[in-house]
C-alpha cells in the first residue's frame, strides 16, 4: 500500500468527537505497520485552535479547512474538500468514524475515486500489504472480512470499537488551512435542532441504561434517567416503547435503531427480542433487570436480577450513588 | 427497493465460509423501504403522479416486488439478476445506468439494507446522477420543486431544504407503513413489472471470510429483587471492572 492514511478527524462545534480521536489512533497503527504518514482532515468551525491535539494520537500532518458555512455537515462541501485533499496527496486509505456524517460522506468519496466503502468496521488488519477490513452484517449476525480492490481502501469504524490512545512523547503535528471556495450546490443546511441537553449520544456513550415495555409508561422513564445521570450515562429504548410513543427514535437500540456497544448496558423492562439483542450484544458487560425468569434476555446477559424495575432500578440507583460518592 | 431475508430469521453460514446460506430464509421488503415506499405513496395521494418501484435482484424478488404493487406503487421495474455482485458501488452504478432513462421528481431509498448493513447505495446514485441526497431523514416536504427534509443525527436533527429532483434515504421514523389488504394483493397481480437485464460492473469489495461472531460468555442471575442489588455493585466494580 502506497500512500498515507487520511482520516477525517470530525469535529462537533469546536470539539474533536471522540471518534475523531479512534480513527486517528488506529490510523497511527495501520501507518506505523506499513510505514506510512497519517495525514487527518478537520472540517468545521472555530476548529483551528484545536488541530494540533491530533498529534497526541498520532497525526503527523493537519490540514483544516474552516468557514461559518462549515459548521453543520453540507455533504457537497465535505466531499469537494475532502476529495480535493484526497486527490493532492494520494492516500492508500482513508477512514472516517462510522457517525451520521461520516457514513454520509464515505459514499460519496467513494464514487468520485472509484471505489466502495467497509462501513462500521471493528477490526483492521494490515496483510501482505493488503487492508483487511472486518464488519458486522446482518445486524451482527454474522462478521465479514473484506478486501477492496485498488487504492484507496474507505473505511468506516464503528464508534466505541476502537480506543483512543494519547502517545507519550505527542507528535507535533504541522498543521495547514485549506481555503474554501463554495461549490455550486442543490442543499441548503437551514439548521440544527437538537432533541434537548444529552449530554452524549447512544452511540458513543460508555453506560446505557436502557427501557423496555416493561417501564409501563413514559414517565417511569424518570427512574432511568436517574440511574443514567448517577452513572454518567445515557438512556436508550425497546422499539416496542419507541413505537408506543414514551421514547424518541433516535433512543432506539437495535436492528431498526441505533448499533451500540457501551461499557455497560443496563435493560431494564426489556425481553431481549433478536432484534433488540443485535444491536447491544456487542456491550462489553450486559445486566438485565426483568420481572419474567424466562426472558430471552437472561440468555445473553453476564448479570441478571429477577425482579420488578419499579423497585429493582430505585433501590440500584442508591447503591450507586454510595458507591459513586466513596470512589 | 432491496429484498432481505426476514429480521427475524438465523443466518447461516455457507460451506464455502465465504457466503450466506439464504435457502431456507424468509426473504422481506428491506424495513427501511417500508417506510420510503409510504413515503412515495403519501406524496402520490397528496400530489398525483405515479409511485415506481425498482428492485435489482434475482427472480425471487417477484414476491417482493408484488407486495410492493399491493403496498401503492403503480408499476416496478426488476433489473434481473442471479448473481449480481455482492458490492453497493456496482449495485449502485447499475440502479443509477437504469434511472437515466426513468423521469422522476423523488427519489427514495432505505438507510440501509438489513443484510448487508453497508449503508451507502442512496448516496452513490444520487452522486452518479448529480442530484443531492439527504440521508437518514425522519421528514419529508414537498412543495414547489423543493423539497424540506429533516435528517437524524446524534443528539438532534439538521434541517436541510434541497431543489427537485432529489435523493433521500428513509430512516425509521419518516412514515407508518400501511397494510396490504387481500384485495389489494390480488389487484397487484395486474400491475406491470418490467423486467430487463442490468449493466454489469465488476465489484471491488471482496469477501474473504464470514464468521460467527464469538459467543459471548454464559451469563449468570445474581438473585431476586432488591436484595440482589449490592451483589450487582459488587460483581460490576471487582469482577468485571467497569464501575
Ligand atoms: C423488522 C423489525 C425490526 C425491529 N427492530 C427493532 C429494534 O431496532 N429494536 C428493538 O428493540 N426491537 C426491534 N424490533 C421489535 C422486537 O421484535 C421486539 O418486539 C421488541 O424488542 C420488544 O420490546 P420490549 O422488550 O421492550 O417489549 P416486550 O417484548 O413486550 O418485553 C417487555 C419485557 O418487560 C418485562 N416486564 C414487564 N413489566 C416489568 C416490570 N414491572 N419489571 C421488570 N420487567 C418487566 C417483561 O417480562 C418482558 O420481558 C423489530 C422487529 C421487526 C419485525
Ligand atoms: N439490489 C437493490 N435493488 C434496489 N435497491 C437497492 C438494492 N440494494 C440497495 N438498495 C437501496 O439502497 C439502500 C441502501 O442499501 P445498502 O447500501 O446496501 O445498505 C437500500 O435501503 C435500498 O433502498
Amino acid at each position: 500500500m502506497q500512500g498515507p492514511i487520511l482520516v477525517f478527524a470530525e469535529s462537533s462545534g469546536s470539539e474533536f468527537r471522540k471518534s475523531a480521536f479512534e480513527a486517528v489512533t488506529e490510523a497511527r497503527r495501520l501507518a506505523d505497520l506499513s510505514k506510512t504518514e497519517v495525514h487527518a482532515l478537520s472540517i468545521g468551525h472555530k476548529i483551528r485552535d484545536q488541530a494540533s491535539s491530533l498529534g497526541k494520537f498520532g497525526a503527523d500532518k493537519v490540514s483544516v479547512a474552516e468557514d461559518e458555512m462549515l459548521k453543520l455537515f453540507q455533504p457537497d462541501f465535505y466531499r469537494q474538500i475532502a476529495l480535493d485533499l484526497a486527490k493532492r496527496i494520494n492516500p492508500s486509505v482513508i477512514l472516517l468514524p462510522a457517525t451520521s456524517t461520516g457514513k454520509d460522506l464515505a459514499p460519496r468519496l467513494a464514487i468520485y475515486l472509484n471505489t466502495v466503502v467497509a462501513t462500521e468496521c471493528t477490526e483492521l488488519e494490515i496483510s501482505d500489504d493488503d487492508l483487511i477490513a472486518t464488519r458486522p452484517a446482518y445486524a451482527g449476525k454474522v462478521l465479514l472480512k473484506v478486501k477492496m480492490r485498488g487504492n484507496p481502501k474507505i473505511a468506516t469504524l464503528r464508534p466505541n470499537v476502537f480506543t483512543a490512545k494519547e502517545r507519550v512523547p505527542a507528535i507535533s503535528p504541522s498543521v495547514e488551512s485549506l481555503s474554501f471556495e463554495k461549490p455550486a450546490t442543490k442543499m441548503t443546511v437551514k439548521e440544527f435542532v437538537t432533541h434537548g441537553a444529552k449530554k452524549q449520544d447512544l452511540t458513543e456513550a460508555g453506560v446505557i441504561v436502557s427501557g423496555g415495555r416493561g417501564m409501563g409508561g413514559p414517565e417511569n422513564y424518570k427512574i432511568l434517567e436517574e440511574l443514567a445521570s448517577v452513572m454518567g450515562g445515557v438512556v436508550g429504548a425497546s422499539r416496542a416503547s419507541v413505537d408506543a410513543g414514551w421514547r424518541p427514535h433516535s433512543d432506539q437500540v437495535g436492528q431498526t435503531g441505533r448499533t451500540v456497544s457501551p461499557t455497560l448496558y443496563i435493560a431494564c423492562g426489556i425481553s431481549g427480542a433478536i432484534q433488540h439483542r443485535v444491536g447491544m450484544i456487542n456491550s462489553k458487560v450486559i445486566v438485565a433487570i426483568n420481572k419474567d425468569p424466562e426472558a430471552p434476555i437472561f440468555g445473553f446477559a453476564d448479570y441478571g436480577i429477577v425482579g420488578d424495575v419499579f423497585e429493582v432500578v430505585p433501590a440500584l440507583t442508591q447503591e450507586m450513588r454510595k458507591y459513586y460518592g466513596k470512589n | 427497493m432491496r429484498r432481505v431475508p426476514d429480521t427475524a430469521t438465523r443466518i447461516k453460514i455457507a460451506l464455502d465460509g465465504k457466503s450466506i446460506a439464504t435457502s431456507d430464509a424468509e426473504f422481506v421488503i428491506n424495513p427501511y423501504e417500508e417506510y420510503a415506499l409510504e413515503q412515495g405513496v403519501q406524496l402520490k395521494e397528496k400530489y398525483g403522479g405515479e409511485v415506481i418501484v425498482l428492485t435489482l435482484g434475482p427472480e425471487k424478488s417477484t414476491s417482493v416486488i408484488l407486495k410492493a404493487l399491493a403496498l401503492g406503487a403503480d408499476r416496478a421495474i426488476h433489473l434481473k439478476s442471479e448473481n449480481f455482485p455482492d458490492d453497493p458501488s456496482a449495485v449502485a452504478r447499475a440502479i443509477a445506468t437504469e434511472l437515466k432513462t426513468v423521469e422522476f421528481d423523488v427519489l427514495l431509498f432505505g438507510k440501509k439494507g438489513v443484510d448487508d448493513d453497508s449503508q451507502q447505495v442512496g448516496p452513490m446514485v444520487a452522486e452518479l446522477l448529480g442530484i443531492p441526497c439527504v440521508t437518514q431523514i425522519v421528514k419529508l416536504d414537498i412543495s414547489a420543486g423543493k423539497a424540506v427534509a429533516h435528517r437524524e443525527v446524534e443528539g438532534g436533527v439538521i434541517v436541510v431544504e434541497a431543489t427537485l429532483p432529489a435523493a433521500f434515504t428513509a430512516e425509521k421514523d419518516l412514515t407508518v407503513p400501511r397494510y396490504a389488504s387481500l384485495r389489494e394483493l390480488v389487484a397487484a397481480r395486474k400491475k406491470p413489472i418490467l423486467v430487463k437485464e442490468p449493466q454489469q460492473f465488476p465489484g471491488i469489495l471482496e469477501t474473504i471470510s464470514v464468521q460467527y461472531p464469538p459467543p459471548r460468555p454464559p451469563g449468570r442471575v445474581l438473585g431476586k429483587g432488591v436484595e440482589a442489588v449490592p451483589m450487582l455493585v459488587k460483581v460490576l466494580h471487582e469482577e468485571a471492572k467497569v464501575i
